[in-house]
């Protein structure tokens, strides 16, 4: 599969999706200048598009990061408990500092998320057994934990509300304004790719990447925070959306290797037009109502999943 | 020359190296051997800045290993550890060009590129390039691994039970390839290694080691003696000559 034919069906549903929705917004009204037309774009359609292809591309190259620093396909933001951690973080900064600007926020959940991934990792260095399948077991534990704290202040100072709606990522809310923070992942998204040769050999490791002159706990931490800065930026924009993290990368990985070159690119695209694809089909679906985007990449996002671990088994 | 100055280490309370002096020879193989539990995998990931000694000081030509940078180690000294188990899907060409990384930092030059293609050459892979790692047979992989510390370039080299996993004709080829290396670029290779036989006909010395001491150390053919034999391993060894190379007998 090569990246342009990746590239050119992510423009084509890009465009489409600008098409989709309550209000019928046509192609000639756009071309005749049509104020309301172009209105409902600006405000709400073209948000929604970016963000949806900015978070696609984001969670998948965190997918990416996560799955070769820790050497285990099993691992990403959500397995590691990383989401979890900066749900918590949105809640302190909103019982703490109830007035935080959204950097504030972004911030504290960034420092919470960043906790529990080095938390994760430290204890990944203790475990003895090294299981593929116990290492996010141990990750979708101690997120559980940390969920569960969470959900019970949340309770307490009434909060749930403002929870459930990080607890499902959900594109319908974008609208101008409630977006631009997802631009913070674009320049980390290229510090990832200046640092993918380091992240690969980091991932054959420390033995190995130190015989090679490489700071290894450098890296490892660069793209520890990388990934603790744009989870967290995509759960206060979008909420959280499972599985795409965990499944673009192992798309990716049967046919490009595991090369962060030769897959970053391919795994963010992907990323991005999975999202987009659930996004358009939760929103036909039940037309005029919508399914949340969480929802659709957690029923797509299973099967999938399924299918792989399946066919892995085949292959084993 | 590479030369430590008594050495210790320990894990948790236990001395797992003790007071361990040591010289390695230029353009040489010296094989370290002795039983599980000995120490030499510990003195060889000490001697490479993979592991830091509790007490002493490790000299490589010369200068201090632990002040040095380690990018400039990688480019003279390579180690390879026991188990080379690989997760990810690499192609043999993309391992071996990590051996370059200590130059370019992944950016890979024209050089680099040529240098990759002449170390997969001496290790025979070249139909295998573009093989992912996890399709190779044991042997083969072994070899990846050796030509990318090929690639690497360096004056010494560190292979830390290179048999391991190797049935008898790649072992064989293997340990050629060593000797090769040391007569055509005068590489200084030590090696970790359990069979004594492969030790004694293909190294120039060697080092016993025993419960975190060196108990015995010369060229091969004072050490390949039945009385040092027995005081390594407590176990009765015949040594014969035979076209000759020493060769132990201990079934």
């Amino acid at each position: 599969m090569k990246l342009i034919y990746l590239v050119i069906a992510t423009v084509l549903l890009a465009a489409c999706s600008l098409f989709v929705g309550v209000e019928n917004v046509t192609f000639t009204a756009l071309w005749n200048m049509e104020a309301e037309a172009w209105n409902i774009v600006m405000i709400s359609r073209l948000p929604r598009m970016l963000s949806i292809i900015m978070a696609g591309i984001s969670l998948g190259i965190c997918g990416l990061i996560m799955q070769q620093l820790t050497q285990n396909k099993f691992v990403s933001p959500t397995t590691a408990g990383t989401m979890d951690w900066a749900r918590l973080g949105i809640l302190v900064s909103l019982l703490f500092f109830t007035d935080a600007s959204p950097i504030l926020k972004m911030c504290i959940a960034a420092a919470f998320a960043l906790f529990g991934t080095l938390l994760f990792m430290g204890i990944l260095q203790r475990l003895k057994q090294k299981d593929t399948i116990f290492i996010p077991l141990v990750g979708i534990m101690l997120g559980n934990v940390v969920s569960s704290i969470a959900t019970f202040f949340a309770l307490k100072f009434d909060l749930v509300q403002n929870m459930s709606s990080w607890l499902q990522g959900d594109f319908s809310l974008i609208m101008e304004g409630r977006y631009e923070l997802l631009y913070i992942s674009v320049p980390l998204l290229f510090l990832a790719f200046l640092f993918a040769n380091m992240f690969t050999v980091a991932g054959m490791g420390e033995d190995f990447a130190t015989n090679l002159g490489l700071p290894y706990k450098y890296v490892v931490n660069v793209g520890l925070i990388i990934v603790a800065i744009i989870t967290s930026v995509v759960i206060l924009t979008v909420g959280t959306i499972p599985f795409l993290g965990l499944i673009v990368p192992n798309i990716v990985s049967m046919y490009r290797g595991d090369h962060l070159k030769k897959s970053i690119w391919h795994t963010g695209v992907l990323g991005a037009l999975f999202l987009l694809v659930c996004d358009i089909a939760g929103r036909i679906i039940i037309y005029p109502y919508e399914i949340s985007v969480g929802l659709m990449v957690g029923v797509i996002g299973t099967g999938i999943f399924l299918y792989m671990l399946l066919r892995r088994n085949t292959y084993a | 020359m590479i030369v430590a100055e008594k050495l210790s280490k320990y894990f948790g309370s236990k001395k797992v190296i003790q007071d361990v002096s040591v010289e390695v020879q230029r353009g040489a193989i010296t094989s370290f051997i002795g039983p599980n539990g000995a120490g030499k995998s510990t003195l060889l990931s000490m001697v490479s800045r993979l592991l830091k000694q509790d007490d002493g000081i490790v000299y490589l030509d010369g200068k201090n290993v632990h002040k040095q940078k380690s990018k400039d180690l990688a480019k003279t000294i390579a180690i390879l550890r026991q188990s080379n188990v690989v997760q990810m899907k690499l192609s043999v060409r993309e391992l071996v060009s990590f051996g370059r990384f200590p130059y370019s930092s992944g950016k890979l030059t024209e050089e680099d590129e040529q240098k990759i293609s002449e170390a997969i050459a001496y290790v025979n892979l070249e139909e295998l390039e573009d093989k992912y790692l996890n399709e190779l047979s044991g042997g083969q992989r072994q070899r990846a691994f050796i030509a990318m510390v090929l690639a690497q370039d360096t004056d010494y080299i560190l292979l830390d039970e290179p048999l391991n996993n190797l049935d008898m004709k790649h072992a064989v080829q293997m340990m050629k390839l060593l000797r090769k290396l040391v007569e055509d670029f005068g590489k200084t290779i030590l090696l970790v290694i359990h069979d004594i036989n492969f030790a004694s006909v293909y190294s120039d010395r060697i080092v016993a080691m025993k419960d975190g001491s060196i108990v015995a150390e010369g060229p091969t053919d004072d050490i390949i003696q039945s009385d040092v034999l027995k005081s390594i391993y407590d176990l009765d060894i015949d040594v014969h000559n035979i076209s000759c190379n020493r060769i132990c007998v201990y079934f």
